[in-house]
């Protein structure tokens, strides 16, 4: 024995406009089938959003803690009206089940779930130990790490006492949030008014992919977020992740079979198969999508890089050129 | 709260200082505060040629104190995983010098600030993004912040419903660079070349910018992606990666944003009346002859407007806009 507490698999809250019953049922199928310990539930991205998918909380909710899933009700990212603050006030005074756990993406929640536990979120800036000290001493038992923070700069917190008092988390599948704004993009791509937007956002289950002027697939936009247009692998990773002491993984939600890529990745962690393997077969699951893992070695963020050997770099681009 | 409050309404004038040439010329030109940094990874604009030695911060303080303008130090990186002796020697070093208030954005940072020098005043950057009352209120609480850099991303009426609610300053961008994306919440230039302002303290740097001749095109790159393409007989504009132009299905546009200039001068009795404090001119990176053009229309706009007067004409400031246009960004809701 290491010592080192178990690996756990978590899915990040669904960043997308999903029509509300295909949300509710894709978390049917995540409490049924996928090995996942932790579910973040709840709009992060877009406060409109929130009324199609709150009158399918309940159920959701109460299916995934059948299935012993724990749940953490995820919040808004960027929070820029007395209204959007009472949404949250009330989530958190009047909560659909007992003694909830939320997670904080703004940094007013997180005051305002003070001594009680919490998870901070990846949209609140925790780059170091002493933010992440200061968190953890009001609650925070969990805090999932900002996407660009390197290896390095996890092997160091992971060697800080900081380690001691609260679990880290790390994004590791795909799309990975990078912008947020009060302008909302899928309403000006499609020239309407944030205030009119019609919920355009909704036709992009996996957001919209911009690309450049020389048609490179570049970004993707999904209302007000901007994200990578590369999906975020880390299944090489996985065992060095651990190493430095991160003991929860992240899975964004995406409209690929989840179910498969919770499996392969909670079988590379469980060391039944390689990671070459799984690396493999979530190519047969994900399709034609490029893969990013570049932030990891601390460099550009798009980049596929060998992740056993910082040389023979490769980019997304290039790869994708190489097809 | 009442805008009676001291300070509220006051529109003092924050301005760039990159350099200690820059700082004398925004002093000259008649700014009330100016803002710098050191020439390290702990401020956001850690640009080769720019900035302070501890040393030239010392010169340039009995300069700006001896003409009444006061000295703000932008400390507003994240520190890094480990390693955070940098960024409190930075703060030691401003606190020790005697500046006006530092600018924070790190709660690790501030703490340490708020424990080691609590005389020291401690204003809260807008990499922070604190954009509701209640992230306000935390910094305010937790380490006595007494004033805001606002995110761009509020509407005028916003900041005057946030000013109602909170017990401390707003300070709103004003002049020069018009970022769309919340600040300090924006992994875009590090998803392109590596490099990020939360983390090294620069956007779409210099070092990963190129300009390719392609026929009768000049194409403006930025790391491995194309930021945007010109016609060579027109100016090639610098590629900030938001202020590009992308394509959406079969459309190319400027999807973020412009490349345009933010410019409050024709909003400035409104945000009075919302009870901003200050008023920032973004662009440490400009030079001097830059910063005295901006801080002395501003500053007779500012002296205009606490005299209830019309806005004087500012056709001085048309020909350094960037790009050649202006927008009123975020303060206007019709911008969302």
């Amino acid at each position: 024995m290491t010592g080192k507490p178990a690996p756990t698999l978590a899915l990040g809250p669904m960043l997308f406009h999903w029509e509300a019953a295909r949300w509710r049922d894709f978390y049917f199928r995540i409490a049924d089938e996928a090995p996942i310990d932790t579910v973040y539930l709840g709009e992060v991205v877009c406060a409109k959003r929130r009324p199609f998918i709150l009158p399918y909380l309940p159920e959701v909710c109460a299916r995934l803690e059948r299935a012993g899933k724990n749940v953490v009700f995820s919040t808004l990212a960027l929070i820029m009206t007395e209204q959007e603050m009472d949404g949250i006030r009330e989530a958190i005074a009047d909560p659909i089940i007992e003694a909830p756990i939320f997670e904080a993406n703004d940094i007013a929640t997180a005051a305002l779930l003070a001594g009680r536990p919490h998870v901070i979120g990846p949209f609140v800036n925790a780059y170091n130990e002493d933010t992440i000290a200061y968190l953890a001493a009001r609650g925070a038992f969990r805090i999932s790490l900002p996407a660009e923070l390197s290896i390095t700069a996890l092997q160091a917190l992971g060697r800080t006492e900081a380690v001691r008092t609260v679990g880290f988390e790390v994004q590791v599948f795909g799309r990975l949030p990078l912008a947020i704004s009060a302008r909302c993009y899928h309403a000006r791509a499609h020239d309407l008014h944030k205030d009119g937007c019609q919920f355009v956002c909704a036709k992009d289950p996996d957001g919209l992919t911009i690309e450049t002027l020389d048609n490179e697939p570049f970004l993707a936009i999904n209302g007000t977020q901007t994200l990578s247009d590369s999906y975020c692998s880390l299944l090489g990773e996985l065992q060095t992740l651990r190493d430095a002491g991160i003991v929860s993984f992240r899975l964004w939600p995406h409209s690929c079979d989840m179910v498969q890529v919770a499996a392969l990745f909670d079988a590379a962690l469980g060391d039944v198969l390689a990671p070459e393997a799984a690396a493999a077969r979530l190519r047969g699951v994900v399709g034609d999508v490029p893969l990013a893992n570049g932030y990891l070695q601390g460099r550009e963020g798009h980049l596929w890089l060998d992740a056993t050997a910082a040389a023979g770099t490769a980019s997304a681009a290039a790869m994708r050129a190489a097809k | 709260m009442s805008l009676a409050q001291e300070g509220k309404g006051d529109l003092e004038l924050i301005c760039p200082a990159g350099t200690p040439a820059a700082l004398r010329a925004a002093v000259d030109a008649g700014a009330e505060a100016v803002y710098l940094g050191f020439r390290d990874e702990t401020n956001a604009r850690n640009f080769p040629g720019l900035n302070f030695s501890p040393a030239e911060l010392e010169t340039g303080l009995a300069y700006a104190h001896g003409r009444g303008c006061k000295v703000f130090v932008a400390i507003n990186t994240f520190p890094r995983a480990g390693a955070p002796e940098a960024w409190r020697r930075a703060v030691d070093c401003a606190a020790e010098l005697g500046v006006d208030a530092v600018i924070l954005a790190d709660i690790g940072l501030l703490d340490y600030a708020a424990r080691h020098h609590p005389g020291l005043r401690l204003h809260l950057s807008v990499q922070a993004s604190a954009s509701n009352a209640e992230a306000i209120r935390f910094y305010h609480e937790a380490f006595g912040v007494k004033r805001v850099v606002l995110p761009r991303v509020l509407t005028v009426e916003d900041i005057a419903e946030l000013n109602a609610r909170i017990p401390v300053e707003t300070e709103v961008f004003a002049f020069g660079g018009m970022c769309p994306m919340a600040e300090g919440r924006c992994l875009l230039s590090s998803y392109v070349t590596g490099k990020s302002p939360n983390i090294t303290g620069v956007c779409s740097p210099a070092s990963h910018v190129r300009y390719l001749e392609r026929g009768t095109e000049m194409v403006s790159r930025l790391g491995e992606f194309t930021i945007n393409v010109f016609q060579r007989s027109d100016a090639a504009g610098y590629p900030t990666l938001c202020k590009g132009r992308f394509v959406v299905g079969d459309r190319a546009s400027y999807l973020f944003e412009a490349p345009t200039s933010l410019n409050v001068l024709p909003l400035l009795p409104e945000l009075m009346a919302a009870g901003v404090s200050a008023l920032k001119i973004e662009g440490r990176q400009r030079g001097r002859a830059y910063t005295a053009q901006v801080v002395a229309a501003f500053r007779a706009a500012v002296d205009a407007c606490r005299r209830g007067e019309a806005m004087p004409e500012m056709s001085a400031l048309d020909a350094i806009t960037e790009g050649q246009s202006e927008t009123s960004g975020a303060y206007r809701r019709a911008w969302r």
